[in-house]
């Protein structure tokens, strides 16, 4: 991967999680607690904070160490989970990755390593319900993988407006989490999005 | 005093944290170790990974230290630092399924009779049942 596409991923992920924290605290406030956007907004500062560090680093490192300054940094739930997810891809990122297989088997460590820490799985309403397809999208042999990434992403983010929560603070709220988006699976949704537009060039 | 497991209080709120200590330094005084944090990084409400591990750090002991804690994220920010650092710690360290001011207090209250850490976690999460 071209260090222009990897600074790229990096800048324009804190960027959408900034023009969008408003809108990710709105969500959280319909169902949780209100804290999402101005947290994931918190983390992914930090990040461009060390960005210059995390350049310089391979694939493998960055994401670790871009994963650790989330869990120190978010204040919420969230940072554990996007910091679980970033620093698990380490582990199985290669010192270069070039192809959509070593992407794929990167996501795959994050996504196991997201379930284990939220104790949760596709269709609770989470993150994992846009991750799980986005997987399972870069994962099949497609033709565009990062179409199919960003289709698997959008079904997944509108299928948790009707699903009712049972993990998180939204499951406090029982039938009533039904009719809105999960903020978390926005985030990931937005998360996705950038990955793939940095991968496209479109900056 | 190293002789009894040490308590971790972690709360979204600073004030909600140190009041949960005060409480349980009125019902059990000195015996029991505790410390406490609350409020994420930038000082809001929410939970500080760093500050989770400065707490176990300043009351970690040969007996272990049980670790209460109050909503979702204090949980799972809880989990990550004791992962983070349980290879550099003198004892073990475990998070009590409890309700934080109840599990607290009963759990210090079992801690100072010289409980081991099992049987601090059990009373602490007895409340549950």
């Amino acid at each position: 991967m071209e260090p222009d596409v990897r600074r790229g991923i990096r800048e324009l992920a804190v960027a959408r999680i900034v023009e969008h924290a408003d809108e990710l605290t709105a969500l959280d406030q319909a169902i949780g607690d209100g804290d999402h956007g101005i947290n994931m907004k918190r983390g992914f500062e930090a990040i461009s904070e060390i960005a210059e560090e995390i350049d310089a680093l391979p694939a493998g490192a960055a994401l670790q160490k871009a994963g650790m300054t989330l869990v120190m940094k978010i204040g919420g739930a969230s940072g554990p989970l996007y910091g679980s997810l970033l620093m698990a891809m380490c582990k199985a990122m290669p010192g270069d990755p070039a192809s959509r297989r070593d992407l794929a088997a990167s996501l795959a460590e994050g996504v196991e390593a997201v379930k284990k820490r939220g104790r949760s799985h596709a269709g609770e309403k989470t993150m994992l319900d846009v991750l799980v397809p986005v997987l399972g999208a870069i994962s099949a042999d497609a033709d565009d993988p990062l179409a199919a990434a960003r289709r698997a992403a959008a079904k997944g983010l509108a299928a948790t407006k009707d699903m009712m929560a049972t993990k998180g603070r939204a499951s406090f709220l029982g039938e009533r989490s039904i009719g809105h988006l999960d903020p978390g699976a926005r985030s990931s949704a937005l998360l996705v999005d950038a990955v793939c537009d940095a991968i496209e060039g479109k900056i | 005093m190293t002789d009894c497991v040490a308590i971790v209080i972690v709360s979204h709120s600073p004030e909600v944290a140190r009041g949960t200590a005060d409480m349980v330094r009125q019902m059990v005084g000195e015996d029991v170790r505790v410390a406490y944090c609350g409020g994420n990084p930038a000082g809001g409400l929410g939970t500080d990974v760093a500050a989770i591990q400065d707490a176990i750090r300043a009351v970690d002991g040969p007996k272990g230290v049980a670790v209460l804690v109050d909503l979702g994220g204090a949980e799972t920010n809880s989990e990550m630092a004791i992962e983070m650092m349980a290879d550099k710690l003198r004892g073990e360290v475990v998070l009590c399924n409890a309700p934080l001011v109840e599990g607290a207090v009963m759990a210090a209250t079992e801690a100072s009779g010289g409980a081991s850490l099992d049987a601090v976690r059990a009373t602490a999460e007895e409340f549950l049942s």
